[in-house]
C-alpha cells in the first residue's frame, strides 16, 4: 500500500520540509497510520465515522444554502422555494441538508447505545462520554435552531411551544422568553438570531467538541465489543497484539460502511425526500401563520421522545423538568453503572434486561410523541417514562451486585 | 458466558429493536386518516399528457383566484414539453413574459372581502395537504342551504370557497345518517352522494378532469421530482460499483489480520 | 495465490476504490458549483428587453437598463455619420477585430443600421459609464472633437460609433450587445440578430 518512503524523490523532500514546520507526519502516525484500535470492531463501531461523514455533508451542504437564504419573516419561506425551484440542483442541496438533519440523530443516537451495550462510557472513557453528550446536546440546539429557518406552520409553532417551555422556570421564565424571542411574539427578530446562532455559533462549537471529542477518544484508546482494554496486552513491538492500526485496517471498514450509509442516504435524497412527513412535516409547506395553529403539532421525530415525557406529566414545570432530566441524566451514566465489567457480553441479566427496556421504552415514547396526547397514548407515556427513568436511577443498585461472566484476556476475533 | 450466548443475545436485542419499529410505524398508520372519502387519486406525474391537461385545467378554472407563485410558465414549458408560443396563447392570460411567476392581479386584501379569507396560493398545496385530499375536495361539494355559497364541502367544512367547478360536475346532494356507536350516542356519518343535476361532464370525465388537475398540482409542488427519482438511479447504481470495489479492497487487506 | 499475485490484487483494488471515490467526489462538487450560475429569477430579470425607438429624434440618445448594465440607443444624424465616415480620430481597433460585438454589428459603424447605434455603456477600461459629448471642440476636449464618447473616471475617447481612441488607458471599443429589430421601431436587446440588417 504505502511506498513513500522508497520513493523518495521531491515528495519525501517536501514532507521533510513540512515536518520541520509543523507536525504533519506525526500527527498522521499518531491518529491514523499508528493508532491502534480493536481488531474485533463490529457494526456498532461504524457510527461515530458516519457522524463525521454527516457533519461534514451538514457543513458544506449548510454553507450554499446560506448563499440563497434570507433569513426574514417576509423572505425567509419564499427564499427556500427559490432554492427549491429556481437555483439550480438547488432542490438538491436543501434535500440533502433535511435529510441530514434526521440522518445525523440516527447515527447518533445508534452511536450512543453502542457505548451502552459496551459500556464505552466507563473508566477511564467518562470525559469522552460527557463531551458526547454535550455534542449531542449542541446538536439539538442546532436541529431546533435549523427548524425555525423555513419558516413554516411546523418551524413558527414547534419554535413556540419549545421556547415556551422556558417559561416554566419560576421568576425568570417569561423575562427570559422574551429575551429569548427578543419580541412579543415570534418575529423576524427571532429569526434573524436563530438563524445567526444555527449557522455560526452552534456548528463552530460543534466542530470544536467533535475535535475535542476525537482527542479525548485517542488520549484512552477506543473501547471494543469485549470491553477489554487492548492496551494491557502489548507485544515485543508494543504494539497491542489485538490492535490493528486505524489506517489502512480501519479506514477500509469504513469505507464500506460510508458507502452502505450513502446508499441509504441517497436513497431518501432521491427517491422520499419527505420520509412520509418525518423529515420533512407536511404543514410546514404553509407559510408560518401566527393566528392559527395546525392541527396537530408534533416535533420532527428526533424530540418526540422527550416531548413525549414533557407532555405525560400533567404539570407545566414538572414536565419541563422531567424533560430536562431525561437528557442531564445521561450525562451520569459514568456514575450510575457500578459494574467493572464494560461490554453487555460478560454483563449479568439485569442489566441486559435493564438495557432492552430501556430500547424499548426510548423507541415507545418516540412513537407516543408523534400521536396526539390522548387517552391510552397519555397512559403509556406515563409508563414509558416511568422505565426510562427507572433505567437510570435504579442502576447503581441493580448494577452494584450485578452476577457477570468472566472476561477474556484477548477480544474474541473470528477470522 | 460463552459467546454464542452473547451473540444469541444480540439478537434479542434486535429482535426487541426490529418488534419496537413494526409497532412505531403501524401505530403511526392507525394514526393518520378521518373522516370523509378516501378515495385515492392515482396520479401520475410522469403521465405528460394528464399534466399538460391539467395546467389548462388549473388556468381556466383556478387561477382567477389562486396564484401560483414560485412557479414559472417556461418552467412549466420546459417540464411538459411546451413550446413558448403554446405558453403564450394557452396559458398565460395576463403575465407578459414567459419567464413570469404565475401571480394573479388580485389583491390579498379585496380577496379578504370577497371571500371572508384569501384564496391561498397553491404552489405547494399538493405538498401540505396531499394529492388525495385534493382530489377528494374537488369532488366533495353538495348543496347545502344554510351555506352563503350554496355548498358545502365534506373535508372542508364551511369551506368558504365556493364550487367553481360546478358546471362540470353537476349538483349533488351529500347523504347522511345517524349511527349509534355507543349506547344513547349517535353520530352523523356520511354515507354516498346523489346527483341532483347532471354537469357538462359525465361523472367519470369530472373524475379525470379533478385528477389531471390534481396531478399538475402535484407536479408544482415539487416541480424536480421526475429529475429526481431518474438521477436517483444512476447515484445509487454508482454508489453499487463504489461498495464493490471498497469491500474488495477492505477484504483484501483485512486478509492481513489473523 | 502467490505473495506478487495478491500485492498486485491489492493495489489493483486500491486504485480502483480512490478512483471511484475521486469520480464520485467530483460528480457531487457538480451541483455545488452549478448552483452558483445565474438561476431561474437571474435569467428571468436578464431576459431581453424591448426598446420602442419610434420617437427617438435623430441625434438623440436613449438609456435603458440589460443584465444590470447600461445601454445606449443613439439614432445617429447624417451628419454624425459623415464624420464616422471621414474619420479624423487615432483609433486603436478601428475595424473592430480585438473587441466584442456580434458579427452583425462588426463594421464602422459598429451597427445593423447605421443610423441607430446600440452600445453596452461601460468603458471596456474599470466599468465606468462615459458621458455623450457630441459637441465640436470643446475646451476640455481640444479643437481636434468632432464628437463622440468621453469616460470621465480616467479620460478614455471614443468616437460615435463607440470606438476607441489609441493612447487613453480603454483597451477596446465598446461592447455590443446582441440584439435585433423585431420591427422597424422595436429593437430587441438581448436576442440575436439572425441576418445582418
Amino acid at each position: 500500500m504505502s511506498n513513500v518512503k522508497s520513493n523518495g524523490g521531491r515528495g519525501e523532500q517536501l514532507l521533510a520540509w513540512i515536518d520541520e514546520r509543523f507536525p504533519l507526519s506525526k500527527m498522521i502516525k499518531e491518529h491514523a497510520t499508528e493508532y491502534y484500535a480493536s481488531k474485533n470492531f463490529n457494526f456498532w463501531y461504524v457510527f461515530g465515522v458516519l457522524a463525521m461523514v454527516v457533519l461534514i455533508i451538514q457543513l458544506i451542504t449548510g454553507i450554499f444554502l446560506t448563499m440563497n437564504y434570507k433569513p426574514s419573516a417576509d423572505d425567509a419561506f419564499a427564499s427556500v422555494e427559490y432554492i427549491m425551484r429556481d437555483v439550480q440542483w438547488g432542490w438538491l442541496i436543501r434535500y440533502m441538508h433535511s435529510t441530514g438533519a434526521s440522518a445525523f440523530f440516527i447515527v447518533i443516537y445508534l452511536h450512543m447505545f453502542r457505548a451502552m451495550l459496551y459500556g464505552s462510557y466507563k473508566k477511564p472513557r467518562e470525559l469522552l462520554w460527557l463531551i458526547g453528550m454535550v455534542i449531542y446536546v449542541a446538536l439539538m440546539a442546532e436541529g431546533f435552531l435549523g427548524y425555525l429557518l423555513p419558516w413554516g406552520q411546523m418551524s413558527y409553532w414547534g419554535a413556540q411551544v419549545i421556547i415556551s417551555l422556558f417559561g416554566a422556570i419560576p421568576y425568570v421564565g417569561d423575562p427570559l422568553v422574551e429575551w429569548i424571542r427578543g419580541d412579543f411574539f415570534i418575529s423576524d427578530i427571532t429569526l434573524n438570531r436563530f438563524f445567526a446562532l444555527h449557522v455560526i455559533a452552534v456548528p463552530l462549537a460543534l466542530c470544536m467538541l467533535v475535535i475535542m471529542h476525537i482527542l479525548a477518544l485517542h488520549e484512552t484508546g477506543s473501547n471494543n465489543p469485549d470491553g477489554i482494554e487492548i492496551k494491557n496486552n502489548k507485544g515485543p513491538d508494543g504494539i497491542p497484539v489485538d490492535g490493528v492500526a486505524f489506517h489502512p485496517y480501519l479506514t477500509a471498514k469504513d469505507l464500506v460502511a460510508i458507502n452502505i450509509f450513502l446508499i441509504a442516504f441517497c436513497s431518501v435524497v432521491f427517491f422520499a425526500p419527505e420520509m412520509g412527513g418525518y423529515f420533512l412535516e407536511h404543514a410546514n409547506f404553509e407559510p408560518a401563520n401566527s393566528l392559527k395553529t395546525p392541527e396537530h403539532i408534533a416535533p420532527v421525530w428526533y424530540f418526540t421522545p422527550f416531548y413525549a415525557i414533557l407532555r405525560a406529566v400533567p404539570d407545566k414545570l414538572g414536565g419541563v423538568v422531567l424533560m430536562g432530566g431525561a437528557i442531564v441524566v445521561l450525562f451520569f451514566l459514568p456514575w450510575l453503572d457500578r459494574c467493572e465489567v464494560k461490554s453487555i457480553r460478560y454483563r449479568g441479566w439485569t442489566y441486559k434486561f435493564a438495557l432492552a427496556c430501556f430500547a424499548v421504552s426510548f423507541l415507545a415514547l418516540g412513537w407516543l410523541g408523534l400521536l396526539p396526547a390522548e387517552g391510552v397514548y397519555t397512559l403509556l407515556a406515563r409508563i414509558f417514562t416511568i422505565i426510562y427513568f427507572g433505567f437510570f436511577l435504579l442502576m447503581p443498585f441493580y448494577t452494584a451486585r450485578e452476577k457477570t461472566k468472566p472476561v477474556p484476556d484477548r477480544v474474541v476475533y473470528h477470522k | 458466558m460463552s459467546f454464542s450466548k452473547a451473540m444469541r443475545f444480540n439478537k434479542f436485542v434486535y429482535g426487541l429493536l426490529a418488534v419496537a419499529m413494526i409497532g412505531l410505524s403501524a401505530g403511526v398508520q392507525a394514526a393518520g386518516g378521518g373522516g370523509g372519502l378516501h378515495d385515492s387519486v392515482g396520479n401520475d406525474v410522469a403521465d405528460t399528457a394528464s399534466l399538460q391537461r391539467g395546467v389548462g385545467n388549473y388556468v381556466n378554472y383556478c387561477m382567477g383566484c389562486h396564484s401560483m407563485q414560485y412557479v414559472r410558465y417556461n418552467s412549466i414549458g420546459e417540464d411538459l414539453g411546451l413550446t413558448d408560443e403554446q405558453l403564450i396563447n394557452n396559458l398565460m392570460f395576463s403575465a407578459e413574459k414567459t419567464t413570469d411567476l404565475m401571480t394573479i392581479a388580485m389583491p390579498p386584501e379585496s380577496a379578504e372581502q370577497w371571500f371572508g379569507q384569501a384564496p391561498p396560493d397553491l404552489s405547494l398545496i399538493a405538498r401540505s395537504r396531499g394529492a388525495d385530499y385534493l382530489y377528494n375536495f374537488l369532488r366533495g361539494f353538495y348543496l347545502d342551504e344554510s351555506s352563503p355559497t350554496g355548498v358545502n364541502n365534506l373535508l372542508l367544512p364551511n369551506a368558504s370557497m365556493p364550487h367553481v367547478l360546478w358546471e362540470l360536475q353537476g349538483t349533488q346532494r351529500a347523504i347522511f345518517d345517524e349511527v349509534e356507536y355507543a349506547p344513547d350516542v349517535t353520530r352523523v356519518e356520511f354515507v354516498g352522494f346523489e346527483q341532483v343535476t347532471p354537469g357538462k361532464l359525465t361523472p367519470e370525465e369530472y373524475d379525470m378532469f379533478v385528477r389531471d388537475l390534481v396531478n399538475f398540482l402535484d407536479y408544482a409542488g415539487a416541480p424536480e421530482q421526475l429529475e429526481r427519482t431518474y438521477l436517483g438511479i444512476w447515484v445509487i447504481l454508482f454508489l453499487l460499483v463504489f461498495l464493490f470495489f471498497s469491500y474488495l479492497l477492505k477484504n483484501e487487506i483485512w486478509k492481513d489480520i489473523k | 495465490m502467490s505473495a506478487d499475485e495478491g500485492l498486485s490484487r491489492r493495489h489493483f483494488l486500491a486504485v480502483a476504490t480512490s478512483v471511484t471515490g475521486g469520480v464520485g467526489i467530483a460528480l457531487t462538487a457538480v451541483p455545488f458549483l452549478s448552483s452558483w450560475k445565474p438561476s431561474a429569477r437571474a435569467q428571468a430579470a436578464g431576459a431581453p428587453v424591448e426598446v420602442d425607438i419610434s420617437k427617438l429624434e435623430s441625434g438623440a440618445l436613449l438609456r435603458v437598463e440589460w443584465r444590470g448594465k447600461p445601454v445606449w440607443v443613439l439614432r445617429r444624424s447624417q451628419v454624425m455619420l459623415d464624420r464616422i465616415e471621414d474619420n479624423t480620430y487615432d483609433l486603436r481597433d478601428p475595424d473592430s477585430n480585438d473587441s466584442d460585438q456580434p458579427p452583425y454589428a462588426k463594421n464602422e459603424f459598429r451597427a445593423i443600421k447605421p443610423d441607430v447605434l446600440v452600445l453596452i455603456a461601460n468603458c471596456t477600461h474599470l466599468g465606468c459609464v462615459p458621458t455623450d459629448r457630441f459637441e465640436v471642440a470643446p475646451a476640455d476636449l481640444g479643437p481636434n472633437w468632432v464628437g463622440g464618447f468621453f469616460c470621465p473616471c480616467h479620460g478614455s475617447k471614443f468616437d460615435l460609433s463607440g470606438r476607441v481612441f489609441a493612447g487613453v488607458p480603454a483597451p477596446t471599443n465598446l461592447s455590443v450587445p446582441q440584439y435585433r429589430f423585431a420591427d422597424d421601431n422595436l429593437i430587441i436587446v438581448g436576442e440575436n440578430s439572425g441576418a445582418a440588417g
